[in-house]
């Protein structure tokens, strides 16, 4: 399709509630709310069933405002860029000035219900996790530099925290080590994607590490993430969060993550990278899934 | 397309509604669940 004819597509003041959704980048927040429930789960201590929902549920909705500032500030390179240009604000559905209202709202509704509801560190966070998404990583680092994912990721990996002490008042060392977590995941689940949207990111004029580094570069330094996890994978066994079960599928996961990256070094392929994308999400997914099995009942809802 | 743009906004505010209805019913959950945990 040419610049034209798209443009041609676009529908201005059709906004539907699905619009709406989208904006909260759906597939975004699912992982977030899984990774705080974790959080949750597994931190030591006492919360109400009904604020535990509350606080996942602000988690949620943090997340959700959060991409939708995001959209709204990054709407002239997401109608550059193939894989977005669908969303509700390159496609005109919805005003700028509606996006950045909704998130806005959305992100001080979370915050002030987290805070009244379960606690102010726990809201504090929260706040913290926006700002650092929409201030340090979408306007400050994104266009900036090939770091972007790594330093931006930060933001993403707050919510077990934030699920952690929304039970416990405070910040833990476990909650810390999940923390870590995903921070380091995040880079090589990023740069799968962006080898094979390399041209993508180009054309918009993103200095993703593909485009300024180059694609050899960039699974070199996918390799030395997946390596870097091992031990923040492993951690949740020694610090008494998860048993052997954990351990030992921490250790084979860790090992298909790692080997995956090594085949994207030697293969070379958009496939192999879609591959790994995919499987890193799984990667997460498991990890954090066998955490919450391993403590069934858990320790802090009731 | 004027009628599907009124349809629009129509399920758009019924939308905004419910949120809405839903979102004071949670704060009346919370308000509940918080007092009872009162010692």
């Amino acid at each position: 399709m040419t610049s034209a004819e798209f443009a041609g597509r676009v529908q201005p003041g059709t906004a539907g509630v699905a619009d709406y959704w989208a904006l909260l980048k759906p597939r975004v927040m699912s992982l977030v709310v899984f990774t705080g429930f974790a959080g949750l789960w597994l931190a030591p201590g006492r919360l109400h069933p009904v604020l535990a929902f509350v606080a996942i549920l602000c988690i949620a909705v943090g997340a959700g405002a959060a991409g939708a500032i995001n959209m709204w500030y990054d709407r002239d390179i997401d109608a550059v860029m193939t894989r977005t240009r669908g969303r509700p604000l390159p496609m005109g559905r919805i005003r700028p000035g509606e996006a950045l209202g909704f998130g806005t709202v959305l992100a001080f509704a979370a915050v002030i219900l987290m805070g009244l509801a379960v606690n102010p560190v726990a809201a504090g966070l929260l706040a913290f996790a926006i700002g650092f998404y929409v201030f340090v990583y979408t306007m400050w680092l994104k266009r900036r530099t090939p770091q972007n994912i790594v330093i931006g990721g930060a933001a993403g990996a707050f919510p077990p925290v934030i699920g952690w002490a929304a039970v416990t008042g405070d910040v833990g060392l476990p909650s810390l080590v999940l923390f870590a977590l995903v921070l380091f995941w995040t880079p090589p689940h990023f740069w799968a994607l962006a080898l094979y949207r390399a041209g993508d990111y180009a054309r918009a004029g993103v200095p993703m590490l593909p485009v300024v580094a180059g694609a050899d570069e960039t699974r070199r330094q996918m390799i030395l993430y997946t390596l870097a996890l091992w031990p923040l994978a492993l951690a949740p066994h020694f610090l008494g969060l998860a048993g052997p079960i954990y351990l030992g599928a921490a250790v084979l996961l860790s090992a298909a993550f790692t080997a995956m990256a090594f085949a994207v070094g030697r293969a070379k392929t958009d496939r192999m990278a879609k591959r790994m994308f995919a499987f890193s999400i799984v990667y997460l997914f498991l990890l954090f899934a066998l955490l919450i099995a391993d403590r069934i009942p858990p320790a802090s809802v009731g | 397309m004027a009628e599907d743009a009124l349809r629009q906004r129509r399920s758009r505010n019924l939308a905004l509604a419910g949120l809405l209805v839903a979102f004071v019913a949670l704060i009346f959950v919370i308000t509940i669940v918080r007092l009872s945990l009162l010692p």
